[in-house]
């Protein structure tokens, strides 16, 4: 049974200074599912992402990777293990640009011992420019990042876990910082970005339309777990859903 | 890079004819470009956004590595011992290395600055091995296989450290370009992306760490060959602070500032120390809150980073 | 014999520990609140020294009663601190905040280089022992080993009271408080209305005073010879490091450990005395990378 599941995360509990971050927090991710994460404001959504990759270790519970135990491991080795992440704020190398940005994620995918030619003389840096036109960015591919505007970085931050061609990512409010006339756009591109490698997604949202729109699976978090998950229908007509998450 | 390449070798080209010019300088230059070389290991660091104020230990290990070597009368040649210099203090580097490595700023700083004064403690007080506060003196090795007299020895040590410095700021600038160089740059601007990229910063820093370790060996072996004296005030620490001056004085933008900051350093020093002795270090002090002020970039004020095109 | 040597490195390490406690917890406030590593913490220590003998040469010269050489220590204590400190923070710290760490201690590195210079300028370089404040008191017999009680006594005495003064005042005054509160949490302190400005000139100049006190107390039985500013700096940030970057009661544990370590090593290895202090912060920050008493912090993502 754990075969077909690309990511659980069995009953994650930590807490600081007798805060309770994180209660018997439960989910099961199945290949090329797209999860959406919602909840109250200041529930610490953040938070479950960063048990599962590495930022915080649980106190108890385990969080599990096709089948293998990373509880406690590395970011950098969960990242390794093809595990990628985008930030709700976009942790960028704001003095470079955006194609060294690009490019210093996949040398680490290669393994950057062995790289010795100069960063600008990089085999895959057309293959760089061909992932930054797909998300729109070609056009300042060779500009600081710290000159762009935030909705820019933030695809920047996305494209920056999608080079490392992971089989699970986790995306940390991939809309927010976009003009809502822009999200579904983006939405549709990073989709059609996820399917042609078969990557698996988590994405954490505020956005309900995006989420009615491209997640197979919504789970809520509150109180510290998942205290609700099914399909968009059945989670976001749920009446508690609707007052205390959506607010209508 | 083509830039640098061309000023480098520009200034090479001055630098000889200088000595020609005025041959009374010829060993104050090689002194100031083998500091530049320590300079340049610091340099690398600074681009990770840390810097040591130990370096002295691994310039001071470079040092007493030839002083040691020297004075066991293995008659080995200059161009055998400076390598060697290097090489003992990468290794040091490397073990002291997996401990300072986990820290960052502040830490980092300090904990370098402490064990470079177990170094020059340990120096002073194993008397019977290091000589003391006195040191040791150094007898002139041949060099190439020839011995030279003082001025052809002082002469051919210049156009040899020149070379040592011309190789080294060609292989660390091509470092710094490729991606390991760029990953030290990472560590600078955000660390938490580089771990989730999949890449150990504290092996990214350690690697430049024994980088730069062993170009302070390098520098170290030959202030040692030259000056043909080792004292414990190399790895002291205000001697280490000066390393960090100067490369912040020179700017960390390219490999050639770190030269052509330790030239101007030796050369001010060298009249400083005429007229000016007992407030040397105010004039240090000052010109580095001027520096930190008004021109955080350093002297030569060139980036690597290619222009923005609109 | 043997019982002699254990008492007298004992006696020794408390008595240096107090003088280093004084001077690591004025280190670690600072860094506490301004998140600043005071290079010239040191020289602060070493200034003081200075000024407390050159009171006590002005008290012997003018005849006075040589008892006023204890206030005279304090009050040197105070002048570097709210002079000079104060002079520093609001010239150039205040400057410096928002840049980054390393920049931030070369400044203060550059500021204790000019500091060196001004010392040798003042009271050149022949070395200073004004020992009124140790004969005032004599001594003490210990298991037959003469002690001084300045040593054995004022010194720990000193370092106690302003170990429980600055707990008294960090959590039962309001001061103390604002002051915690910046450093636990600085964002939340600004955002709950504190004149952070004041908060940080405050903290600067208490703790440069402490240091100065520290230095004015070693003035009272060791000689005072340039450079012994260099070597504390170090001594004190091992003590903050050991201890934890902030942490005040931590401080004065980890000062202990070094004097002790330091002392014992004095008697038994006196060739490594001074690599002593340095090993102990070694091993501890290697089994906790941030110090002892460290509470652990993680950045937000």
């Amino acid at each position: 049974m754990t075969e077909s599941l690309v990511l659980e995360a069995r009953n994650l509990r930590l807490s600081f200074g007798g805060v309770k971050a994180a209660d018997d927090a439960s989910l099961a991710v199945k290949k090329g599912e797209k999860v959406a994460i919602i909840g109250p404001n200041g529930a610490g959504k953040t938070t479950f992402v960063n048990l599962c990759t590495g930022y915080l270790v649980p106190q108890s519970g385990a969080v599990m990777f096709e089948g293998r135990d990373i509880t406690g491991v590395a970011p950098r080795r969960i990242a390794r293990g093809g595990i990628g992440r985008s930030f709700q704020l976009p942790q960028l190398f704001l003095d470079n640009t955006v194609i060294e940005n690009m490019l210093l994620a996949l040398a680490a995918r290669e393994g950057i011992w062995q790289a010795w030619t100069p960063l600008e003389r990089h085999p895959k840096r057309d293959e760089m420019f061909d992932l930054l036109g797909v998300i729109g960015l070609a056009e300042v591919a060779q500009r600081p990042v710290r000159e762009l505007p935030e909705g820019m970085r933030k695809l920047i931050d996305i494209a920056m876990a999608l080079a490392l061609k992971p089989r699970l990512i986790f995306m940390d409010e991939p809309t927010s910082g976009v003009s809502s006339k822009e999200k579904f756009a983006i939405m549709d591109t990073l989709i059609k970005a996820l399917k042609y490698n078969e990557t698996t997604a988590i994405f954490v949202e505020h956005d309900m339309d995006v989420v009615s729109r491209y997640a197979d699976k919504v789970a809520v978090w509150s109180g510290g777990r998942i205290s609700l998950e099914g399909t968009p229908e059945q989670v976001l007509n749920d009446p508690d859903v609707r007052k205390n998450v959506i607010g209508v | 890079m083509r830039p640098e390449v061309i000023m480098g070798a520009g200034a090479a080209l001055a630098l000889c004819v200088a000595t020609i010019i005025a041959p009374w300088a010829t060993v104050m230059l090689t002194i100031a470009l083998a500091v530049g070389l320590t300079v340049l290991g610091i340099v690398i660091l600074l681009r990770a956004g840390q810097i040591s104020f130990g370096h002295g230990l691994y310039y001071a290990a470079g040092a007493y590595t030839v002083a040691f070597l020297v004075n066991a009368r293995l008659s080995l040649d200059t161009l055998v011992l400076i390598p060697l210099g290097g090489f003992v203090a990468m290794v040091i580097a490397i073990a002291f290395g997996f401990f300072a490595v986990r820290y960052r700023d502040i830490f980092f700083a300090m904990i370098n600055l402490a064990i470079s004064m177990v170094a020059f403690s340990l120096l002073e007080k194993l008397y019977h091995l290091t000589g003391g506060g006195d040191g040791m003196n150094v007898a002139r090795p041949t060099l190439g296989g020839v011995r030279l007299g003082r001025v052809a020895f002082e002469t051919w040590m210049f156009y040899t450290t020149l070379a040592v410095a011309a190789v080294s700021a060609f292989l660390v600038a091509r470092y710094l370009a490729s991606p390991l160089g760029k990953a030290l740059e990472a560590i600078k601007s955000n660390e938490t992306r580089l771990e989730y990229l999949g890449v150990s910063g504290n092996s990214a820093l350690h690697i430049a760490y024994a980088v730069s370790a062993a170009l302070a060996g390098m520098s170290g072996a030959i202030i040692a060959i030259v000056t043909g004296h080792v004292a414990p005030e190399f790895a002291y620490w205000v001697r280490s602070g000066e390393f960090v001056f100067i490369s912040i004085l020179g700017g960390s933008g390219n490999v050639v500032g770190a030269f052509a900051g330790s030239i101007v350093f030796e050369v001010i020093r060298n009249y400083a120390a005429a007229f000016a002795a007992s407030y040397w270090q105010t004039i240090l002090g000052l010109s580095l809150i001027a520096i930190i002020m008004f021109a955080p970039d350093g002297l030569t004020q060139l980036r690597l980073r290619r222009k923005v095109r609109p | 014999m043997f019982l002699q040597t254990v008492l007298l490195a004992t006696l020794d390490g408390l008595s240096y520990g107090a003088q280093v406690f004084l001077v690591a917890v004025g280190l670690s406030l600072i860094f506490g609140v301004l998140r600043i590593v005071n290079v010239a913490h040191g020289s602060f220590y070493a200034i003081g020294a200075y000024v407390a003998a050159s009171f006590g040469l002005l008290l012997a010269a003018s005849g006075l009663s040589p008892w006023l050489s204890y206030p005279a220590m304090a009050l040197s204590a105070v002048l570097v601190g709210v002079l000079l400190g104060g002079l520093l923070e609001v010239t150039l710290l205040r400057r410096i905040y928002g840049k980054e760490q390393v920049l931030q201690l070369l400044v203060t590195f550059a500021v204790f280089m000019i500091f060196e210079d001004l010392q040798k300028a003042i009271w050149g370089v022949s070395p200073y022992f004004v020992n009124t404040p140790l004969s005032l008191l004599g001594t003490v017999n210990i298991l037959g080993i003469n002690y001084s009680l300045y040593q054995l006594v004022v010194v720990p005495a000193f370092a106690v009271v302003v170990l429980l003064t600055l707990r008294y005042v960090l959590r039962s005054t309001r001061i103390g408080r604002i002051v915690t509160a910046v450093t636990d949490d600085r964002e939340a302190a600004a955002a709950m209305g504190v004149d952070a400005a004041k908060v940080y000139l405050l903290t600067f100049m208490i703790g440069a005073s402490l240091a100065a006190f520290g230095g004015a107390l070693a003035s009272g039985s060791t000689s005072l010879v340039p450079g012994m500013g260099s070597g504390m700096i170090i001594l004190s940030f091992a003590v903050a490091a050991t201890a934890g970057l902030g942490r005040i009661e931590g401080a004065a544990v980890a000062a202990l450990m070094i004097g002790l370590g330091r002392s014992i090593a004095v008697y038994t290895a006196p060739e490594f005395d001074v690599l002593v202090p340095y090993l102990i912060m070694f091993v501890v920050l290697l089994i906790k990378p941030q110090g002892l008493f460290s509470v652990p912090q993680t950045r937000k993502v």
